[in-house]
């Protein structure tokens, strides 16, 4: 293999961890705010899957993609809304209550494709955007500036995020709500309306990350997620619950993974070894959070209910 | 003496008529079949394939079907097998080669029950489990024949799943089919380990055609993922299970297409003469359980045509042998 073309794989693959990494950063920021603000929503696939199916049947009868996408966004914002009334109005139980928001999802996205689609079928993808200059640059122009939109939008809301949390009141707001809600309360913070946002616009991430894998391929299938939501919310603690962290967790796991696909194409890593292979974006995430939890500590209030005077 | 022999004359020709009509009894009777598979019914691949071929046969014969499809894991298809088993269904078809070893578990426990199940041809000794398989490798040869002769780059992509049943099969009849139409072809395979993550697969389609890749294949049912993917860049793609033509008209070359009907009536004929399994049955080229569908939409050169048409021949006839 000549230098030349080594280099190109080596772009190849990075182009390829950014794109695989995309849905899952996307999730795991909307997460990562529920969780900062004190609640662990499971229900992160559940909800990627029903945006999917949305934001493809959009497309699929439109043929608008940013259509497609609103309407994933869109789904993504009324089971957020729908998940903050179960478990900061009903006070239900956090963990079982995700779990059901996921089941719901993924029984939900099946029959409607079932019902309104059955046999899959194809819509226009997102076509790589053409930046002037910028994606014509050598080397660079292929790994970074030659993605979709949606991919500049994931990456693009990490320093948003990160602003939001850390340099703003609403942020201070979410914050202190995770940590201790009772003082945040006494001090005139609604806990309930900011935890109820932070769900909201959580999940019209999770929302957004469904409908750009369904629009980013321009199909849907019944499960086709594949358990990504979960990933998401392993990478939200593999990050420390920081938009910052969540990126490099995902562009980590996204790379392990391409990595992983042109070591295989290639026959470096020999056909006997494939599916232990397939294993080791898996693998790493686990050893990460066995790192990271011994170093990070989680919102103290995350998982508990919050009752004024309780 | 004449009124007993006319009794015993009548008595004889009722036992006749009855014991010649008794198959048709049999068969009139409603045959109820129960399919658990792990992907949806209509996902033009594994599950599409079986549930195809059932209904084929639903149009000579009175079957009553129940199927349990997106039983990715098999836990869950464990239970529906079992459900379908108490239930009294007289043939359930575990259809995907992770249901074995809940099925060497569960059929000892119904022993009137026949269980039938693929791709795989292992029937574990017990008699109630057949097994059936597609010999995807002869279609897979034809295919690989085909992508190397119309390769301009050089270079084939292969994506499968997990290294087991009919796919494993397909993958290396393609690239021995590859090999045999151009020794120096650079044909590169990527099992993604996973049935189920068409995002992945999508990718892996990706990292073939960055590799240089201008024909792909791939089986399983995460495919359309990687359909997407070719389409997008315009790499030729072949299909196998199920006719993936409607996916992407203009990528589609061909696809080898399942007709699973040739041993579905097999296992039914033997189950109406009381043989509940212990059988391994096949489909392939020669028995028309294998087809091979050519897209006519796509411009696909003569030369292309033929070395594909001469390989199907070729193993019909035997002189091509694969195993």
């Amino acid at each position: 293999m000549d230098s030349s073309f080594a280099l190109f794989i080596v772009v190849a693959t990075i182009a390829s961890g950014i794109r695989l990494a995309t849905p899952f950063l996307l999730a795991s920021l909307g997460e990562a705010l529920g969780q900062r603000s004190g609640v662990l929503n499971l229900g992160v696939d559940g909800v990627m899957l029903i945006s999917a199916f949305g934001a493809y049947y959009a497309v699929l009868k439109t043929g608008n993609l940013m259509y497609g996408l609103m309407i994933g966004i869109a789904i993504g914002l009324l089971l957020g809304l729908f998940y903050a009334f179960i478990t900061i109005t009903l006070r239900a139980e956090q963990g079982v209550s995700g779990i059901g928001i996921y089941l719901f999802g993924l029984g939900m996205s099946d029959l409607l494709f079932q019902k309104l689609v059955g046999t899959p079928r194809p819509t226009l993808p997102f076509m790589p955007l053409d930046i002037p200059v910028l994606s014509q640059l050598p080397i660079l122009g292929e790994m970074l500036f030659q993605h979709s939109l949606i991919v500049y939008i994931a990456f693009g809301l990490v320093p948003i995020m990160s602003f939001i949390l850390n340099r703003t009141n609403y942020g201070l707001n979410v914050r202190a709500i995770g940590e201790n809600p009772e003082a945040a309360d006494s001090l005139g913070v609604s806990v309930i309306l900011t935890r109820y946002s932070t769900l909201i616009i959580g999940n019209g991430l999770a929302g957004l990350a469904g409908a750009a894998l369904a629009i980013e391929m321009g199909i849907f299938q019944q499960n086709l997620t594949n358990a990504m939501g979960f990933i998401a919310i392993a990478l939200v603690y593999f990050g420390a619950w920081t938009p910052k962290g969540v990126m490099i967790g995902s562009l980590v796991f996204g790379l392990v993974q391409a990595i992983v696909l042109q070591c295989k194409s290639f026959g470096i890593i020999p056909r006997s070894a494939s599916d232990l292979a397939a294993m080791t974006p898996a693998l790493i995430t686990i050893l990460a959070l066995v790192v990271v939890a011994k170093r990070f500590r989680q919102p103290a209030a995350l998982t508990k209910p919050y009752v004024r005077g309780e | 003496m004449k009124n007993r022999i006319l009794q015993m004359s009548t008595f004889f020709i009722v036992m006749f008529a009855l014991a010649l009509m008794s198959p048709l009894m049999v068969q009139a009777k409603t045959l109820r079949v129960a399919i658990v598979a792990p992907s949806a019914s209509n996902d033009l691949a594994f599950t599409q394939s079986i549930v195809d071929g059932m209904k084929v046969l639903q149009k000579n014969r009175s079957i009553e079907v129940a199927i349990t499809d997106g039983t990715f894991i098999v836990a869950d298809a464990a239970a529906a097998i079992r459900d379908y088993a108490k239930q009294g269904y007289d043939l359930i078809l575990a259809h995907g080669s992770q249901y074995g070893g809940s099925l060497k578990e569960i059929a000892p426990k119904f022993p009137k029950t026949a269980f039938a199940w693929g791709t795989s041809a292992n029937t574990f000794g017990l008699s109630n489990v057949s097994s059936y398989e597609a010999a995807s490798d002869e279609g897979g040869y034809v295919m690989g024949v085909m992508a190397a002769a119309m390769s301009r780059r050089g270079a084939v992509g292969v994506i499968g799943p997990i290294e087991v049943g009919d796919a494993k099969l397909y993958v290396d009849g393609f690239i021995k089919g590859a090999k045999a139409q151009k020794p120096g072809i650079r044909a590169n395979v990527n099992y993604i380990g996973s049935f189920s993550d068409v995002a992945l697969a999508a990718e892996a389609a990706r990292a073939h055609m960055s590799a240089g890749a201008d024909v792909l294949t791939g089986t399983a049912q995460m495919v359309v993922g990687a359909i997407g993917a070719a389409r997008s860049k315009r790499a030729a793609w072949f299909g196998t299970q199920a006719n993936q033509t409607e996916l992407a008209p203009e990528i589609v070359v061909a696809s080898q297409v399942y007709k699973w009907e040739v041993v579905l009536k097999k296992i039914i004929g033997d189950f109406d003469r009381g043989v509940l399994g212990g059988k391994m049955y096949e489909i392939n080229l020669k028995n028309g359980g294998l087809v091979i569908e050519f897209n006519d939409s796509y411009k696909l050169s003569k030369k292309v045509k033929k070395a594909g048409l001469k390989a199907i021949a070729g193993i019909k006839n035997g002189s091509i042998e694969l195993r």
